[in-house]
């Protein structure tokens, strides 16, 4: 026979942080050995920044064209990851009962919640160092306080985690599916993200910089294109998402 | 009132209703029940008996909507954080992302334990070194079972919830997943487990509970279940008149024939009995064939319990 297990009884709990770690690092991969959501996370953003940079398909008004797209390119990223990925991920981990098995172990929901909030910023990390490296080969010149730059990613993911969380912790997963693609789609369209909102209609321009999408991509512009700190109304409109997206998806989450 | 006893699990009176379709369901009904420390406890019943709501009340699954859940002493429901390094959980299905490989998610579990068993060794141990990098979704059923049974006993619990351990394996696994839960109770932990095989329930069982509509019907030891009660089958030519040979039997006992030359007799079975029998098929020229006294089983008990009517 094979080698025996002591099986005799020896139960306890691994310190917090060490799950916390062993779960985010578990998510990570889990991210970046899946295809669709490595399509969405990195290819996108990728193909659209060089392709808009590299050719005068839009016009994107004055300025260096990669000036203008790397920001709007890095909050789709946040979005990609904070909500389209994590929605979908974590809508199918409740459908097919993950979440429940991983709440019969030591883990504590508090403890998953973090691990996830972890891995979403870790992804985050590998997708900015990504989208630098091609926006500095493209000619890109960064300007301004990469504190401004780090508070407005951490607010736009507060508030797409928020909104992707209560999708997965509400819906049906093929619901959140579709949904979190098309939220995805429409908010790449209209939130500033390559197409400028300068060519909205006034009215229309004004409801949409309310998105966070739009907030989070017009903010790192007024940082990163004309060296602004602290850009007052993009970070009010995200952290009011923030908090809004996070209460409810504590109120509303359920976990089978 | 039963005051609490110190069981692995103790239940009382426990009630959980279900929103049902023209009112409501209950789908555990006042059931009691103690499983001991250190034994294994087997919840037997149909589909739909209330075996897996049952356990998953003592898992904080699910909140019970009265009575008095005990596991480990603890209330599951209000002291999970204390309890759920303590006990390990093997759901009837599913539970794993489908893309996580069988190694890497045993050794997620495993990293949530201060002292967990070497997931290598364990997945040695169930036949699945060879799918340790298989996606969970790409492995075979009795595969994905036997990581769920991995997954609930590998950070060295003292009390093992499984429910429907089994069901669907080979009869392989079948065998291995038995050999596993007879070693946790040899090494002290308790395992309650739910089950709709008999032989599961007799062969590892220190106490079975058989539930139907919520409520223990019956338990005890399989060999209490059975009792003495035994019977007699034999085989020979079709057509005998059983209405002569019972009017030579003692009162109480039943003879019948089915299917054609299977024959079976209920009754007191001792020596006397036997050789009453033998000696009337002799007198009628009739050779026996496959002559065996047998106990009833915990299937004849079970089907005595619960009917015989399919359940939906």
């Amino acid at each position: 026979m094979t080698a025996p297990l002591d099986l005799s009884p020896a139960p306890g709990a691994a310190p917090l942080p060490r799950m916390i770690l062993s779960q985010a690092a578990y998510e990570v991969r889990a991210v970046l050995r899946n295809g669709e959501q490595l399509l969405l996370t990195l290819i996108i953003p990728v193909v659209l920044l060089t392709l808009f940079s590299a050719t005068s398909l839009l016009d994107l008004g004055p300025g260096d064209r990669v000036d203008f797209l790397t920001p709007g390119v890095l909050a789709l990223a946040v979005m990609s990851t904070a909500f389209t990925g994590q929605a979908i991920g974590t809508g199918f981990e409740r459908r097919y009962g993950v979440l429940k098995r991983l709440g019969a172990t030591p883990l504590p929901r508090g403890g998953l919640i973090a691990a996830k909030t972890l891995s979403v910023v870790a992804v985050e990390a590998v997708q900015a160092v990504v989208i630098f490296a091609v926006a500095l080969a493209l000619g890109w010149r960064p300007h301004g306080d990469p504190g401004s730059v780090l508070l407005l990613l951490l607010l736009g993911t507060a508030a797409f985690s928020g909104f992707g969380l209560l999708m997965a912790g509400t819906l049906r997963a093929e619901a959140t599916l579709a949904a979190a693609n098309l939220v995805y789609i429409l908010l790449l369209a209209v939130g500033g993200v390559v197409f400028p909102l300068d060519e909205f209609p006034g009215g229309v321009r004004d409801a949409l910089e309310l998105l966070p999408i739009s907030a989070l991509a017009e903010g790192l512009r007024d940082v990163l294109q004309d060296g602004a700190a602290l850009p007052g109304t993009p970070m009010i409109v995200l952290a009011v998402w923030a908090v809004a997206g996070l209460a409810l998806a504590a109120k509303f989450f359920e976990w089978e | 009132m039963t005051p609490p006893g110190d069981g692995a699990v103790e239940l009382h009176r426990l009630v959980k209703r279900y929103a049902a379709a023209g009112g409501e369901r209950r789908a555990v009904d006042g059931l009691s029940l103690s499983a001991a420390r250190g034994a294994v406890t087997a919840l037997l019943g149909p589909n739909g008996a209330g075996k897996t709501t049952t356990i998953e009340i003592c898992e904080g699954f699910r909140r019970a909507d009265s009575g008095t859940v005990r596991v480990l002493g603890l209330d599951p429901a209000a002291d999970g954080p204390a309890l759920k390094p303590r006990v390990g959980v093997m759901p009837q299905s599913g539970g794993v992302p489908g893309t996580a490989r069988a190694g890497e998610f045993l050794r997620l579990v495993a990293s949530f334990h201060a002292t967990p068993l070497d997931p290598a060794a364990l997945l040695e141990r169930l036949g699945l070194t060879e799918h340790a990098r298989t996606p969970y979704r790409r492995m075979s059923g009795g595969q994905q079972q036997r990581l769920s049974l991995a997954v609930a006993v590998v950070g060295r619990p003292e009390l093992v919830f499984l429910d429907e351990p089994t069901t669907g394996l080979d009869p392989q696994a079948r065998h291995a997943t038995w050999e596993l839960v007879e070693e946790l109770r040899a090494a002290g932990a308790s395992v309650v487990l739910t089950t709709h095989n008999m032989d599961e329930a007799e062969r590892l069982s220190d106490h079975v509970v058989i539930v139907d509509h919520g409520k223990v019907v019956a338990e005890g030891a399989p060999e209490e279940l059975t009792g003495a009660e035994r019977q007699l089958r034999f085989r020979a030519r079709p057509g005998l008149g059983l209405e002569e040979l019972l009017s030579a039997l003692p009162a109480g006992s039943a003879a019948k024939e089915s299917p054609a030359g299977h024959y079976l007799i209920e009754a007191d079975v001792d020596p006397g009995l036997l050789a009453t029998v033998t000696a009337w098929c002799a007198s009628h020229g009739v050779l026996t064939e496959d002559l065996r006294i047998e106990r009833r089983t915990l299937e004849d008990v079970f089907l005595e319990l619960t009917g015989r009517e399919l359940r939906p």
